[in-house]
């Protein structure tokens, strides 16, 4: 399951990620990331299992974490099915079955790549 | 031979007894049966294609006001139609971006906008004649208050198109969408074996005056479409409909990020099975249409050809570039494109749909041949500065400093012993190592990764380049990676003022 990571300016340059790993033991595949001087943006993958108790360990930290539920949102309507989304995906969200476009929710790390690379805005991404 | 005629099949259309199938069920039917099989038992293949289209556009007629205007300009929501015809007809075409929201909105959304009923507003400015003396109106204008609104496309449902790849290190945005560098995927465009031309490349039905469906509406192929070339497999057709009888289902305004607006256009055709090779011809698979993958990341007119692949290939989601597996994308709908030949099919097994005996084939032999350019074209080596001095990497800092300020250039290109270009500095890597305390070889601190141009490229792409990196000279290669010039934004802005002033 994907978690995403908001990690405030206060505990920014503290070693949130291995620390929690080293407290829960779970073994956490970080797919996106991108801190700054101030603040982090971080998408982790990790077990079903081990995710109640990761994203605790994260929260005790003080940081906001997300489950990623709902990551991209399509408009059904908007969407013509074409498949412009299936290639720029760095983790094969996007898929045909038939001729129509499907996606699995789990796969996406909100990296935004499909959003404008739709020709008819038909995705968002979603808050959680 | 097996034959029949197209008033026969019409005769049948009208009686209710057509037998009609989509052009991805003719193949199997025609292994079953055989040709011969094939035109006793099927009257009409119906074929289809929804893609983005650029070359589309729309006629409309406003009526005129009183007192009357003959319209100089005109902007349907801040969107520029062209108005050098007569008083009151403008043509909208579907690529021109609007002027307040520029390529999120334009043409094709306006024409969008006027098939889901919405209200358009117009301003128009006017040329003051005698006989129109008004100088300027604004009004706001559904689809139905047009006296005309005509969809008139010069070149659309190509019968196979190239598919892009970029090898370059950045991502282009491009009408075939995004393409990741180094190779990371494949687009594409085109519905294969339902396309209507690869249905009848011999042209026995395809004509002026064909009836087809477009958008919804029952329109007419009016002729072969600009660069039509069925010699090279780039047949396309010029055709016109009713924006009026118009279905959003099979229209659709779309945004190329970075490329601009463009219209998603529902085009079918109904194939009447009148011999034998018309029923061979309608069997086409995808695996018997091939494209080829072209290198978008050559930004000129012939880009060079990566692989050579069919449309199985790459609908099957993946093909196979230098032993590695690309994902590939369609920028075309199939899914629509079926539900095109499907509905085609519908209103032909209604009595709705009566065939067309075109009254001349499509041009066997098209033409497109390359732009006569007559103004100068510059080359980087027309524009470049020779004599460029150039340092080996185990030259210290000091002494590079000294070159720099005794010469005319801000950057050194390093190069090997055998005058390959390795690296660059610049004045400004070399204050930065001065004030580091950093007195060292040029090669602790020159740049590795060195954008170049060719002696050979045209001059925009220098200055794209240095735009796009943000830099300020580019070293030119030959062919043996020898520097034999430098191109500086300061040659550029030399150059062009000259030129705008001259």
């Amino acid at each position: 399951m994907k978690l995403l990571l908001h990690v405030s300016p206060g505990i920014v340059r503290q070693p949130l990620v291995s620390s929690v790993i080293l407290e829960t033991n779970a073994l956490v595949n970080i797919e996106r990331a991108n801190v700054d001087a101030v603040c982090g943006e971080i998408v982790i993958d990790v077990s079903s299992d081990k995710c109640d108790v990761v994203k605790k360990a994260f929260e005790d930290r003080g940081v906001e974490v997300v489950l990623l539920e709902m990551p991209v949102i399509k408009d059904e309507d908007e969407c013509i099915n074409c498949g412009a989304c299936i290639s720029i995906c760095p983790t094969g969200t996007f898929k045909f079955e038939g001729s129509k476009v499907v996606e699995d929710p789990g796969k996406c790390i909100q990296c935004g790549a499909c959003i404008k690379a739709c020709p008819q805005r038909a995705l968002k991404l979603g808050l959680g | 031979m097996q034959e029949k005629s197209l008033s026969e099949i019409n005769e049948r259309i009208r009686d209710g007894s057509v037998r009609v199938v989509s052009a991805e069920e003719m193949p199997d039917l025609v292994d079953e049966l055989g040709t011969d099989g094939a035109v006793r038992e099927v009257d009409v293949v119906t074929t289809g294609t929804f893609g983005a289209m650029c070359s589309s556009g729309v006629f409309l007629n406003m009526g005129h006001s009183d007192p009357p205007i003959k319209i100089a300009k005109a902007w349907f929501n801040e969107v520029e139609a062209y108005g050098g015809i007569a008083a009151v007809d403008l043509f909208l075409g579907a690529t021109q971006p609007s002027l307040d929201r520029g390529d999120e909105y334009g043409g094709s959304h306006v024409i969008e906008d006027l098939v889901t009923g919405k209200e358009i507003d117009v301003k128009a400015q006017g040329a003051v004649t005698d006989c129109y003396p008004r100088l300027d109106l604004e009004t706001s204008l559904r689809l139905e208050d047009f006296n005309q609104a005509v969809m008139i496309n010069p070149r659309n449902a190509f019968q196979t198109y190239n598919a892009a790849i970029n090898t370059t290190s950045r991502t282009l945005h491009t009408y075939l969408g995004h393409l990741l560098p180094r190779c990371g995927n494949v687009n594409f465009s085109g519905s294969g074996a339902l396309n209507p031309i690869s249905n009848d490349p011999d042209f026995e039905y395809l004509g002026v005056g064909t009836r087809i469906f477009l958008c919804g509406a029952q329109g007419y192929i009016i002729g072969s479409g600009t660069q039509h070339l069925p010699q090279g497999g780039f047949a396309n057709l010029m055709v016109k409909g009713n924006l009026k009888d118009m279905n959003n289902d099979y229209l659709r305004a779309a945004t190329f990020q970075d490329y601009g607006p463009s219209l998603y256009v529902g085009l079918g055709v109904p194939i009447p099975v009148l011999n034998e090779n018309v029923a061979m011809k309608t069997a086409v698979r995808d695996r018997d249409i091939v494209t080829e993958i072209l290198d978008y990341g050559v930004p000129r007119r012939s880009r060079p050809v990566i692989k050579t692949v069919t449309y199985e290939e790459l609908y099957s989601g993946l093909v196979d570039i230098d032993g590695k597996e690309v994902s590939t994308s369609p920028m075309s709908s199939r899914h629509v494109a079926r539900r095109v030949a499907d509905a085609l099919k519908n209103q032909i097994l209604n009595g709705d749909f009566i065939l067309s005996a075109p009254v001349q084939p499509l041009n066997h032999v098209g033409k497109n041949e390359p732009m006569k350019q007559t103004k100068e074209f510059p080359l980087v080596g027309d524009v470049m500065r020779k004599g460029v001095v150039t340092v080996v990497g185990d030259l210290c800092i000091h002494e590079a400093a000294k070159i720099i300020v005794g010469g005319t250039f801000d950057h050194l290109p390093v190069v090997s012993e055998n005058n390959k270009l390795m690296g660059i500095i610049t004045a400004w890597d070399i204050s930065k190592a001065v004030a580091d305390g950093n007195i060292s070889k040029v090669s602790d601190i020159m740049t590795r990764r060195v954008f170049i141009v060719s002696p050979d490229e045209p001059l925009e792409l220098a200055a794209r380049k240095l735009d796009h990196h943000k830099i300020s000279a580019l070293p030119v290669i030959d062919k043996d990676d020898r520097v034999v010039g430098m191109i500086t934004s300061d040659d550029l802005s030399r150059f062009f003022s000259r030129r705008r002033s001259a």
